[in-house]
């Protein structure tokens, strides 16, 4: 499968041409580009609706009255009150598209943007692609979402290029904000409720709206698949509501067909990069609010690199969805009822939305960067803090893994240097970009220490260790930005490491286990679980790591390098899912709330770091606490109590147990009847 | 066919006015061929209304007045003349005789045709690759016993073949015949065709009923894994009207006549079954019970299931019929439906008891311009909810609208051409239709003449709410000429590489229009698949509305310069369109049947429970697979 939608041009962006947009702006006047004459060439099927004609039909719709009165029969209430709560509903969700804004948000963005970033670039084939698929059908564009930044850039290019404004999907909080949160709604902005749950009357106009957008294709739909800000710059496994709510015109008949855009979205440094780090160590994210915009707005005054925006090849929903759906189920009822997505409806829904993620992963460009901080975490902490990593040592390390990278696939954004030797420019000037996280004194690399006030210290050695924790966590998520290459060989290679076998069959069964486990922490497609393992054994085998026969997979002595590095890149996550394991089986609790589970299981983790049992500090990083929670309900072995009102879990701890003791190669492999995909 | 302008409110007039449009054909004549054993029917009815000699269409040999690899009469057909323009042969049309001066440009527009790349067909029918055939001699010697006359000769055989897919004139038109019957019988009578089925029976040979061989549906062919003889029922000389009841308005009638024969013949005693199906000309009695058959003016006439009172099927178990013509009974299923859809598997139709009518006092055409085909659609949905719709009432899109105009004839008067360029301008520039958009309904009333101009502005206020324009009677009745002489126009494309195909299907009103759109893009995104150079015509028509749905036609045709399978091609766009009408809460059909074209979606339709019941009634009737056409299971 993963051939099929891979660009013909695995590695290197030789064969792309990406465009900087900001050089146009830094040659000519920012006014006269935000009043430029702005001549889009629409959907050549959209009907011509008005802001307040989309809202009047969603409201007429026969779906919503349907909805309405089922609602009213149950509550008790009458029609008309249901339906007026729907109206507020719609008042607060809808975008309230205006040009004029567009122009004011243009100018805006060209100031900002020109402050902080060396150039934005953007494949100029990709958006001749997008140009071109507006036309023909509904269009969803669907980023990655690694920043604030992210949300409005889409716009600001699509303006640029004379392409339709397309209605962004954003979360309530922006709305909230002061003057933002309107700036926003006329700039295409619609706003969803965090935690819809079970408000059917909020998610009936919802889904209305949606549909109704797409349907008439009134303007291109924006949203992220993943749901929310990666904290991590990891890809979030994709929430689902709002994929089906896309869809479901094309399963329905009612368009002939949808275009998803997924659009990569890479930063060389993120605005929130310490924002995030903090939060993750369970320090509450600043309300979104006016003033603390105002407030952050220091950040504006460093500076962050450049940005890849990569607009991917146009995906066609109906030939994506071919043989995958049978359309005849939406027959017997008509379309406007309310009806339950069928077992195949979602899990077509679920294999696109993953698919998309993949798509994005792979169309993103990572710099050096990412293939640093790979490196610098598999030294121990101590040695960053202290003595400093040699210099050369890095370097020389960096430019065997870009070697490693790109045989493997990865887009890499490596620019041609100046002077003598223009790699070690590069990463020199990249070190230099990330002063936040490491400083080069000497020929040797820290970590950067926060400077304590000295009326402060003495400090405690759990606040030392936070302070570490955060910078730590911040070098890890650069490292993220480049797991999507690695983890399917990672696997692998920790497989090879855990079970010491050679058996082809038994390294199948580990890596579906391994894949299965951590299919809540990396992206992987739903059923592809033996083109995984394929592709694995294809990619170790072309850098020479591996021997691959019909039977058996063995590792070359040239391979260790190799293979000792990518087990190293997921140890600090095995580490970090057994700390959590151990804290299920051996607690004495029944019951946990998720609330102190997640406080626990940090201070476990603190006390173990401190103690020096663990090594790796993303052990604390809430993202991954959650994410084994998650985990371990997807693999039945915890249960989330229905009547609860907190997120109670019960623990099957047997289960959980053996899965450590697999994870720890206490089971040997032959033990494992995990069929590819029975979980799943 | 064309039928009579508006006007005459005469009910005398009206008759002849349509003996002389629906006819001008040939007579049957009487033959003496050597093949052809002639007796009459020992069990012919005495009071048969009229006798046979008085003009039928069809003759036992149909070749005398028929083509063998294309639609309808031999002398009827369009060809490009000297001077590079369109003309259709012949005298039996309104159209026959006439230049089509727009038909050249529109053809090679739509198309990329061109009259320099010709695809002729073989010129006439080699018996010599037709196989001779498989005689089952024990049978033939008590059939010729029994004095009822048969053929194998090799012309009579191949006509019987095949209907009229694409699939199959093409391979004609290559000189190319598959399996084909090995004999050909021509009951006279009900108890003609029970002594066949009974022969049949007795010495295990297969019967595949034949009426008129408009079948779309592969319906005719041959199973080619038959190894038994295969028999053909050619049912066109049982066509006597053999009783009319003016009290009850029904008639009895064999179910070989064709329509045009048994209109026309209830015309004389002014009466009418009302039912006219597009293949009216050609397709019988029979065939349009076996098939389900629906007809234009079904709105007030009613479909054939309406329209039939009582039947008489033969069938290897022995005849099934009802006991009285009650006209509705509640006797548990209605063994009715057991017939009617059965399409040749479980026997013959020999009788037919339908409903009549007296002929209706006043017709009257009429058409409205839309700004676009989704109002057009609006309109037919709004005239079905007020259960207003007139005889017939038909949508087409835009292309047709188009193609419909391409056709029209040269017109004599400087006046007219006048006008219609004044109505064009007043449509798309004074109204601001956008010529690209704009699509046509074309109507027909029919009744008393006071209720038919109440009708019709009732009609046309409804229009109005949809921004739909009165168009004149012209474009209304042209757009039913259409109709008739569209299958004349495949023949002419097949010269030019051109082929093309309709099909049909039924649909739920809030679904209408997203099929029309999905099928009609995946057609051409198939055809751009598959290779084919040329941009295809992909058009259709709402040509049926019910209270709850409406029936759509899709034509589509392509110029298959450069492939080297096009039929193939043709098939597998076929399929992907028909996949795609089943995914748009499509039925499978309408009224062309399943056949064997459409089998393959027969389970996903019907459900395994409905296949095993179907199955169990074959099982029951045809325990040996005597009607082995293999249509449908």
């Amino acid at each position: 499968m993963s051939n099929t939608y891979r660009d013909s041009c695995g590695a290197g962006l030789e064969n792309e041409e990406f465009v900087d947009i900001l050089e146009e702006r830094r040659r000519s006047s920012d006014l006269g580009h935000a009043l430029r004459t702005f001549s889009p060439h629409p959907y050549k099927g959209a009907e011509s609706c008005s802001n307040a004609d989309l809202k009047k039909a969603v409201l007429e719709s026969q779906y919503l009255r349907y909805i309405a009165k089922e609602i009213a029969a149950e509550t008790g209430s009458s029609v008309e009150e249901v339906r007026e709560e729907a109206c507020g509903i719609l008042e607060e969700m809808s975008q309230n598209l205006q040009l004029k804004c567009i122009r004011l948000m243009g100018f805006t963005m060209s100031k900002v943007l020109k402050r902080l970033y060396s150039g934005i670039f953007v494949n100029m084939e990709g958006l001749n692609m997008l140009q071109q698929s507006i036309q023909e059908h509904p269009v969803i564009l669907m980023p990655n979402h690694r920043s604030y930044m992210d949300f409005l850039i889409i716009s600001y290019i699509m303006f640029t290029y004379d392409i339709p404004m397309p209605f962004i999907a954003a979360g309530i909080p922006l709305a909230g904000m002061k003057l933002v949160g309107e700036v926003l709604r006329r700039s295409g902005a619609f706003f969803i409720r965090r935690a819809i749950g079970s408000d059917k009357l909020y998610w009936a106009v919802l889904s209305e709206y949606v549909r109704t957008i797409v349907k008439t294709g009134i303007a291109p739909l924006e949203f992220y698949v993943e749901g929310l800000r990666s904290r991590t710059l990891k890809s979030v496994m994709p929430k689902l509501g709002m994929m089906q709510m896309v869809m479901e015109p094309f399963f329905k008949g009612e368009v002939y067909d949808i275009t998803l855009i997924p659009i990569s979205i890479s930063y060389d440094r993120v605005l929130e990069e310490s924002l995030l780090a903090h939060e993750l160590l369970g320090i509450p994210k600043p309300k979104e609010s006016t003033t603390a915009l105002l407030k952050a707005s220091k950040v504006l005054q460093e500076y962050y690199g450049s940005m890849h925006v990569n607009f991917g090849r146009p995906m066609s929903v109906r030939h994506l969805c071919e043989g995958k759906i049978n359309r005849c189920q939406y027959n017997l009822v008509p379309r406007d009822l309310p009806q339950k997505p069928s077992a195949e409806v979602q899990a077509c829904v679920s294999w696109l939305a993953n698919l998309m993620v993949r798509v994005q992963e792979e169309g993103s460009v990572m710099g050096p960067w990412a293939l640093m901080a790979c490196l610098l975490l598999q030294a121990p902490t101590i040695v960053l803090t202290e003595e400093g990593l040699p210099w050369q040592e890095l370097t020389d390390k960096t430019l065997w893994l870009r070697k490693l990278a790109l045989d493997f696939g990865a887009r890499l954004n490596w620019p041609s240097g100046q002077g003598q030797a223009p790699d070690m420019d590069v990463m020199s000037s990249t070190v230099a970009l990330h002063g936040s996280v490491v400083n080069r004194k000497s020929g040797r690399v820290f970590l950067v220490q926060v400077e304590v006030p000295a009326r402060n210290r003495p400090i405690s050695p759990e606040e030392e260790m936070i302070s570490t924790a955060a910078v730590v966590l911040m070098l890890a998520s650069y490292r993220n930005m480049s797991l999507h290459i690695f983890v399917r060989p990672a696997l692998l290679a920790t497989a090879l490491y855990i079970t010491k076998t050679t058996q082809k069959d038994e390294l199948l069964a580990f890596f579906c286990f391994l894949r299965d486990v951590f299919s809540n922490e990396f992206i992987f497609i739903p059923g592809n679980s033996s083109q995984d393992f394929e592709e694995a054994c294809f990619l170790l085998k072309k850098c020479g790591a591996i021997h691959v026969s019909e039977q058996e997979v063995t590792v070359s002595d040239a391979g260790l390098e190799v293979l000792s590095f990518l087990q190293a890149l997921l140890q600090p996550f095995i580490d970090s899912y057994q700390v959590i394991f151990r804290y299920l089986c051996e607690n004495e609790v029944h019951v946990h709330a998720e609330k102190q589970f997640l406080t626990a299981v940090r201070n476990l983790a603190t006390e173990l770091i401190l103690s020096g049992e663990l090594h790796t500090y993303e052990a604390l990083s809430s993202d991954t606490h959650k994410n084994v929670l998650s985990a371990l309900q997807r693999l039945d072995t915890v249960t989330k109590l229905r009547a609860s009102e907190q997120n109670e879990y019960t623990v099957n701890k047997a289960a959980v147990r053996r899965i450590d003791d697999i994870l720890s190669g206490k089971i040997p492999p032959q033990m494992l009847h995990t069929t590819p995909e029975a979980k799943l | 066919m064309a039928s009579n302008s508006s006007g005459g409110s005469d009910r005398q007039r009206v008759a002849q006015q349509r003996l002389r449009i629906i006819t001008g054909h040939l007579q049957g004549r009487e033959d003496g061929d050597s093949t052809i054993i002639a007796a009459e029917c020992k069990a012919e009815g005495s009071q048969t209304y009229v006798s046979r000699e008085e003009g039928k269409t069809v003759p036992r040999r149909r070749q005398e007045i028929m083509k063998w690899n294309g639609w309808g009469y031999s002398d009827t057909k369009f060809l490009f003349n000297k001077k590079g323009q369109a003309e259709f042969t012949g005298k039996r049309y309104r159209l026959s005789g006439m230049i089509i001066p727009a038909l050249k440009e529109w053809f090679e527009g739509t198309f990329g045709a061109s009259m320099q790349h010709k695809s002729p067909a073989a010129p006439v029918l080699n018996s010599g690759a037709v196989q001779p055939p498989t005689l089952n001699e024990a049978f033939l010697e008590e059939l010729t016993s029994t004095g009822i006359p048969f053929s194998h000769d090799a012309e009579d055989r191949v006509y019987r073949a095949h209907g009229h897919c694409l699939h199959e004139i093409f391979a004609l038109r290559e000189g190319k015949v598959g399996r084909v019957p090995d004999m050909v019988v021509w009951p006279n009578c009900h108890d003609d065709v029970v002594k066949i089925v009974e022969l049949a029976c007795k010495h295990d040979v297969c019967l595949i009923p034949y009426g008129g061989g408009t079948s779309v549906s592969s319906g005719l062919e041959c199973p080619t894994e038959e190894t038994r003889c295969i028999v053909s029922v050619d049912t066109s000389q049982m066509n006597r009207i053999l009783w009319i009841d003016e009290k009850n308005l029904t008639a009895h009638v064999e179910a070989g006549i064709v329509g045009q024969d048994l209109e026309r013949l209830l015309n004389e005693s002014g009466y009418c079954t009302g039912h006219e199906p597009d293949s009216m000309e050609f397709s019988s009695l029979g065939g349009w019970v076996a098939t389900r058959a629906s007809g234009m003016k079904k709105n007030i006439y009613g479909n054939i299931e309406d329209l039939v009172v009582h039947v008489k099927m033969v069938t290897p178990q022995g005849v099934i019929e009802k006991s009285c013509r009650g006209p509705r009974i509640s006797t548990g299923p209605d063994i009715h439906h057991f017939i009617m859809g059965s399409e040749g598997t479980l026997g013959v139709v020999t009788e037919v008891t339908m409903k009549i009518r007296p002929m209706p006092e006043y017709q009257k055409y009429g058409s409205v311009v839309f700004p676009n085909f989704e109002q057009g659609v609006a309109c037919l949905r709004e005239v079905a909810k007020q259960r207003c719709a007139p005889a017939s009432i038909r949508l087409m899109d835009n292309e047709q609208f188009k193609f419909g105009h391409a056709l029209k004839p040269q017109v004599s008067s400087m006046f007219t051409s006048f006008l219609d360029g004044l109505k064009k301008f007043y449509v798309t520039k004074f109204k601001g239709f956008d010529p690209d958009r704009l699509c046509v309904a074309t109507l027909l009333f029919e009744g008393g003449r006071e209720k038919v101009l109440q009708h019709e502005k009732q009609v046309y206020d409804i229009a109005a709410k949809f921004g739909g324009l009165a168009a004149g009677e012209d474009n209304g009745q042209r757009g039913y000429m259409l109709t008739f002489v569209i299958a004349y126009l495949r023949d002419l494309g097949m010269e030019y590489y051109v082929i093309g195909e309709s099909f049909e299907t039924s649909v739920p009103w809030d679904r209408v229009l997203d099929i029309c759109r999905n099928v009609k893009a995946r057609i051409i995104g198939e055809c751009k698949n598959k290779g084919v150079q040329f941009q295809p015509l992909s058009t259709c028509r709402v040509t049926q509305t019910y209270d709850t749905g409406a029936c759509v036609y899709f034509y589509f045709a392509f110029n298959y310069r450069g492939l080297s399978d096009p039929v193939h091609v043709y098939e597998q766009v076929e399929r992907a369109a028909r996949e795609e009408i089943l995914a748009n809460g499509g039925s499978l059909s309408h009224h062309h049947g399943v056949g064997k074209l459409r089998k393959e979606w027969m389970r996903e339709t019907v459900s395994n429970v409905g296949m095993g019941m179907l199955q169990s009634v074959k099982d029951y009737v045809d325990p040996k697979n005597i009607f082995g056409n293999r249509n449908l299971l």
